[in-house]
């Protein structure tokens, strides 16, 4: 499934076109995108939450050459699932 | 950020399609559950640069109660899981 087969789902669903449809999906994603860029976690409930972690600098090695060298501190986005997202994963609804 | 803030903030950027600010919920609804439907088919839904979401398969394991220190058989389950994609794990370090 693609962000196209989300667009036909809510012109199914909603009845806007499937220009609005679209526009709105690329709003949406590109709205979290911008949250979570700011460090912001989003939550949706029901759904799940998207949480920006920091991650420390450590050493790491090039798994190629063997070579030590410094990862960087960094931030990473982890989601954890809602229990209702989980038992219907499991159970398949 | 909650679902309810991100669905205002939605709302005030798509007011050229002239939607209320239901309409923008069920949209937002809609696109949230269209996706855990998909994973509880089975199937993955891929937003390129945001990331994709499909299922993982945890296999059985014995595990401990950590309160009563009883061995409890966990059964095989599938997860959702999120990868995040490129444009987006590239974003939030800049």
């Amino acid at each position: 499934m693609t962000k196209a087969d989300l667009a036909d789902t809510i012109f199914e669903k909603v009845g806007l076109s499937k220009k609005e449809s679209m526009d709105i999906l690329e709003t949406l994603f590109d709205s979290m995108k911008a949250i979570l860029s700011e460090g912001e976690s989003i939550k949706i409930a029901g759904f799940g939450t998207f949480l920006v972690r920091k991650k420390k600098a450590r050493k790491g090695r090039n798994p190629k050459t063997g070579a030590e060298l410094q990862i960087t501190p960094r931030k990473v986005i982890t989601f954890k699932p809602s229990i209702q997202f989980k038992t219907a994963a499991d159970k398949g609804l | 950020m909650t679902k309810s803030v991100l669905i205002e903030k939605i709302a005030e950027k798509v007011k050229d399609l002239n939607l209320t600010k239901k309409q923008t919920e069920v949209v937002i609804e809609t696109v949230f559950e269209s996706i855990k439907e998909a994973l509880a088919k089975g199937d993955k839904v891929e937003v390129r640069g945001f990331g994709n979401f499909r299922l993982r398969h945890r296999k059985f394991r014995k595990a401990r109660n950590p309160k009563t220190g009883e061995f409890v058989e966990v059964q095989p389950k599938k997860v959702p899981f999120f990868k995040v994609g490129k444009e987006l794990r590239e974003m939030i370090n800049k």
